[in-house]
């Protein structure tokens, strides 16, 4: 109700500055009306003309009357002007669309508008394209068949796709068994293209895409990826990384630099030169080109009418401390336009975005925001169900192949129906209309709708109801559409007995229905942040900014955390003035309580309300807050080998960082410096990835070579992951002199102290030669280890993953969120990141809670579980629930002291495992209770309805 | 077992994938044969046991939960 989605419309122009901009919109023509388009595609079917279908790569074809895929919000079909035979041809000419759409929707008068709005702040979110090999020959893309980018073979591998994921050599459409993926194509790459930065996504999805391969073919097949570093810097990739190399996928550190049609034109072969030297010729049935990221195509167009400027790559250029700040005020970023990165990154980028957004307008926040009322709920206690049957025949989408007729007449036979009737389109204004005189003028009390699926139909359904004064939970839906005519088109008979049976089951589910209240629950307006460093900081000042008073508790002395010892970020920027800066602002901002030797001593209740006890300086405060932060961060591990400890000639990272602070001039004096990376990372005892640390010696190095161009300075890697615009510091660094020396797990440096030099010794791949250097300093990429957080993770009842970082709800999808709701996790406490990372992910977190507490009271979804008599507080269910949102309690019964369980409808998501496991019907989750479900069954198995009493 | 035998099985089918994947076949006009009646639940696992029995028991020719 406050988003106003317009598709098919690109900005024209942005005037005014930040707080009062005036935006003006050109939206193209649909030609369909998506008022009265119901998506059931029949102008699709009838169109006859077939073009290139984008979002298969093109490797399918779709109509001119389309959508691009199945999943579109929203779901509304559209018309291709380019291709379309009326509207390049006139009158006269084609019309089926018109011809045959059920609804009218059709409109070829449909014009092109302009649009002004008039805002306060803008987001630019438009992604990135993918890169197109085909004016590289080299790749043989295009010249043979069989080779294929990253994104056709996806839409090959997908279930949704042309294919339907059973695999094919584009060449003879035999199945291929042994297929190569060659990395960085596009990316990592200024001689055939441009693109000098790594696309930070590619080795992760050539992975996936071969271990998905190997269960789609039978026997498993073969599949070899070719790489230069394999880049799983993202959190617990590495381990993915290890089981990829477990299942026999074939990993080879080479370039192949000749790729040629396979023998008779079918398959790809390549030549290739091995580590070691040896050239290899070897054929593959089918060849993926590992293609990456680009900025947008319209990225100057765009960053010319907002005004924003982009970088040499024609991304948009952000702060290294504000990541999500466009290079004009009030205009953010959100997302990959920013620079390559995943899905997870893009995610927390565009919370952040929004987070930065809502900062700038707290002072217009609901002046615009609608929300909907309501007529008081009838009182339907004692009344027998009263069930209207309503039986949509979606046009022809289902009357085609169901008999509606038979099915309406069929539905007035069953037990307490006392109303049927068929409409044409149930979900449109008109039978929402009638659908809310008949309950009126029936007295129903209960409604089945027999049409679509209820995931999207189903709200519709009960706001209708609920404008009626009905509970809204007194709708079920049948699904005679998705589930039944659109799949059994070919057999209408056995369709429509099916459809009797799926309208019987609802009737049946809607005798056991029962009013549901949504609880409400008063929202505190204050956060808490636990952890002071820049993550902590970071999101105490976006809450704080937003209005809400916050509470941060840091359990060392002072703030500040990691970014106290640390130099510059990757870019430059002097890390120690903007933390001076924002230790500054967190302890003069009005609405920020920041308590330093404190800590978190217990906490009770959920999201919106949760009260904890805070020790800080000896003395004990209560308050109640309505959603959490967690930046608990993480330290650098001790190394426990070269040296470290025992020679001041050896540091850590943090340490370096340090010298160069304070005593540069001593680290310029240096003749030669060695950087070991993955010193505790990547190994049988800490499996992940440290990810900042790359990047870090690559740019430390650089800082040295520039106080001191003559010194040798060697980096010993075993990966170098440089991810994304980082790339561009490695290839500064290898310009420079300095020099990469590649070393495995199995054959580590070694570290020795010879009369007063320090002697690195290393096998150098390159020249299969052992060498020894003698070095000034020796710098340790320590492996990043995550702080302690057992206390707070049994007090919040929140979870780690098996390397001790805190756990997000979904890893893609809700990277902030942690699984309890009113939960955030920030910083390298969730996974290691370099800073700018960490604060775009403490703006996304404050800007999820902030979600929270904007609202003074929120509603929760009634499908949650409840306790009934027969509980007896065996407590089965506390262990099965996922959510830990049940407790026990005791209660006094018959002058004796009784057990029983309790559920907390703030944690509970209704998933009701705790229902199954119960052996005594003790816990039920409304709407889905075991009585309902067995209706069902009975229903579906025709058994007589006096049954499902017993 | 005869030719035109059409099994009846009772799907138990969670809300957030199998279900939304019983509509995508839908939109994506997957044909498939009529012979299971669905019933949507929040969660695979909030299926009891002894109902998967009872269907079977009751007359349904097989029990599928997905989730």
């Amino acid at each position: 109700m406050n988003i106003n989605l317009l598709t098919l419309s690109e900005i024209t122009g942005v005037a005014g500055e930040a707080g009062d901009f005036t935006v003006t919109v050109r939206k193209k023509p649909r030609y369909i009306d998506m008022d009265k388009c119901i998506a059931c595609g029949i102008c699709a079917e009838k169109c006859p003309k077939l073009v290139s279908d984008e979002y298969n790569a093109g490797t399918a074809r779709r109509k001119s009357a389309y959508i691009q895929y199945g999943q579109t919000v929203p779901l509304k079909y559209a018309i291709d002007p380019d291709t379309c035979i009326f509207i390049q041809k006139g009158k006269g000419k084609c019309l089926a669309c018109e011809k045959f759409c059920p609804t009218g929707a059709i409109n070829f008068q449909d014009k092109e508008e302009l649009l002004e709005f008039n805002v306060g702040a803008v987001i630019l979110s438009p992604g990135h394209k993918s890169f197109d090999p085909s004016g590289i020959d080299f790749y043989g893309y295009k010249t043979i068949p069989d080779v294929l980018t990253g994104l056709e073979y996806e839409r090959m591998l997908s279930p949704s796709g042309p294919v339907r994921g059973h695999l094919e050599k584009p060449s003879s459409g035999k199945t291929p068994e042994n297929i190569a993926w060659i990395q960085c194509v596009g990316s990592r790459n200024t001689n055939q293209c441009d693109n000098g930065y790594c696309s930070s996504v590619c080795c992760m999805y050539a992975m996936k895409q071969a271990l998905v391969t190997e269960t789609h073919i039978p026997g498993g097949g073969r599949q070899t990826i070719f790489f230069m570093d394999m880049r799983c810097h993202g959190k617990e990739f590495e381990l993915y990384y290890n089981y990829a190399t477990e299942r026999g996928i074939r990993f080879i550190r080479a370039r192949p630099h000749t790729i040629e049609p396979g023998p008779g034109g079918s398959g790809v072969a390549m030549e290739y030169f091995t580590e070691d030297g040896r050239k290899v010729r070897e054929e593959f049935d089918l060849t993926v080109l590992s293609t990456g990221l680009e900025a947008p195509r319209d990225a100057i167009d765009l960053a010319e009418k907002t005004g924003i400027r982009l970088s040499p790559y024609r991304f948009a250029e952000t702060g290294g401390f504000e990541p999500v700040f466009s290079s004009k005020e009030g205009i953010y970023i959100g997302g990959s336009f920013a620079g390559p990165m995943n899905i997870p990154t893009a995610v927390a980028n565009a919370s952040a975005a929004a987070g930065q957004a809502a900062r700038a307008l707290v002072s217009a926040r609901n002046t615009l925001t609608k929300q909907k009322t309501y007529p008081p709920e009838f009182n339907l206690t004692g009344q027998k169900p009263k069930i209207g049957v309503f039986v949509c025949s979606c046009g022809v989408n289902i009357a085609a192949t169901v008999d509606v007729n038979a099915l309406v007449d069929y539905a007035k036979t069953l037990p307490g129906v006392a109303y049927a009737e068929n409409n044409l389109f149930s979900c449109s204004t008109d039978a929402q209309k009638q659908l809310a005189d008949v309950i009126r003028k029936q007295n129903l009390n209960r409604v089945v709708i027999a049409a679509c699926s209820p995931r999207t139909h189903e709200p519709l359904f009960q706001d209708t109801l609920m404008e009626q004064g009905i509970n809204g939970y007194l709708v079920e839906m049948a699904n005679i559409r998705n589930h039944n005519a659109w799949v059994h088109q070919k057999n209408p008979e056995q369709a429509t007995q099916k459809a009797k049976d799926q309208v019987r089951m609802a009737v049946a589910k809607a005798q056991t229905l029962y009013p549901l209240e949504r609880m409400e629950v008063p929202v505190v307006g204050r956060s808490l942040v636990i952890g002071g460093g820049v993550a902590g900081m970071s999101a105490a000042l976006g809450l704080a900014d937003q209005g809400y008073d916050t509470v941060l508790v840091e359990h060392s002395g002072e703030l500040g955390g990691n970014a106290k010892n640390l130099h510059t970020t990757a870019r430059g920027e002097p890390i120690r003035p903007m933390l001076d800066k924002m230790i500054r602002d967190v302890q003069n901002h009005p609405k920020i309580d920041a308590l330093t030797n404190a800590r978190v001593l217990n906490a009770t209740g959920s999201v919106g309300h949760f009260e904890s006890d805070i020790e800080a300086g000896g003395e004990t405060r209560r308050i109640s807050y309505g959603a959490a932060v967690l930046a608990t961060g993480a330290s650098e591990s001790v190394p426990d080998e070269y040296r470290y400890g025992t020679d001041d000639r050896v540091y850590t990272h943090l340490g370096f960082d340090r010298l160069m602070t304070e005593t540069p001039e001593k680290a310029a004096a240096a003749g030669s410096a060695v950087f070991i990376q993955c010193v505790g990372s990547r190994d049988e005892k800490r499996p992940w990835c440290s990810r900042l640390c790359c990047t870090h010696s690559v740019k430390a190095a650089l800082d040295l070579k520039e106080k001191n161009p003559e010194m040798d300075v060697f980096i010993l890697y075993r990966d170098m992951r440089t991810y994304g615009l980082n790339e561009d510091l490695y290839t500064r660094a290898r310009n420079a002199g300095v020099l990469f020396i590649r070393y495995d797990l199995e054959n580590k440096p070694q570290v020795a102290a010879e009369g007063d030099d320090l002697i690195v010794r290393v096998f150098d791949p390159v020249s299969r030669k052992k060498i020894a250097i003698d070095t000034d300093l020796l710098i340790l990429a320590a492996a990043v280890v995550p702080n302690n957080v057992e206390e707070l993770v049994n007090i919040y009842r929140c979870a780690t993953n098996q390397d001790g970082f805190l756990n997000e709800a979904h890893p893609k999808l809700r990277p902030v969120d942690m699984a309890a709701d009113g939960l955030f996790v920030a910083g390298i406490g969730a996974y290691p990141k370099p800073i700018g990372e960490s604060i775009s992910q403490a703006q996304a977190a404050a800007s999820r809670a902030g979600a929270i507490l904007a609202q003074p009271v929120m509603h929760l979804d009634a499908i949650k579980s409840h306790v009934t008599q027969y509980c007896d507080g065996c407590a089965i269910c506390l262990d099965a629930c996922p959510y830990d949102a049940i407790s026990i309690t005791t209660h006094a019964q018959n002058g004796r002291t009784a057990k029983r369980v309790e559920t907390d409808k703030a944690l509970c998501k209704g998933c009701g495992i705790c229902q199954a496991a119960c052996p005594k019907g003790g816990i039920l989750v409304h709407g889905f209770t075991i009585e309902q479900l067995q209706a069902q069954v009975h229903a579906a198995l025709d058994l007589p309805q006096a049954m499902t009493a017993s | 077992m005869a030719r035109d035998f059409e099994p009846k099985i009772i799907g138990f089918l969670c809300n957030w994938c199998a279900y939304a994947g019983g509509d995508l076949a839908g939109v994506m006009r997957i044909q498939y044969p009529p012979g299971m009646r669905a019933i949507r639940v929040m969660c695979s696992g909030m299926v009891p046991p002894d109902l998967v029995l009872e269907a079977l028991v009751k007359g349904a020719d097989g029990v599928i939960v997905m989730g």
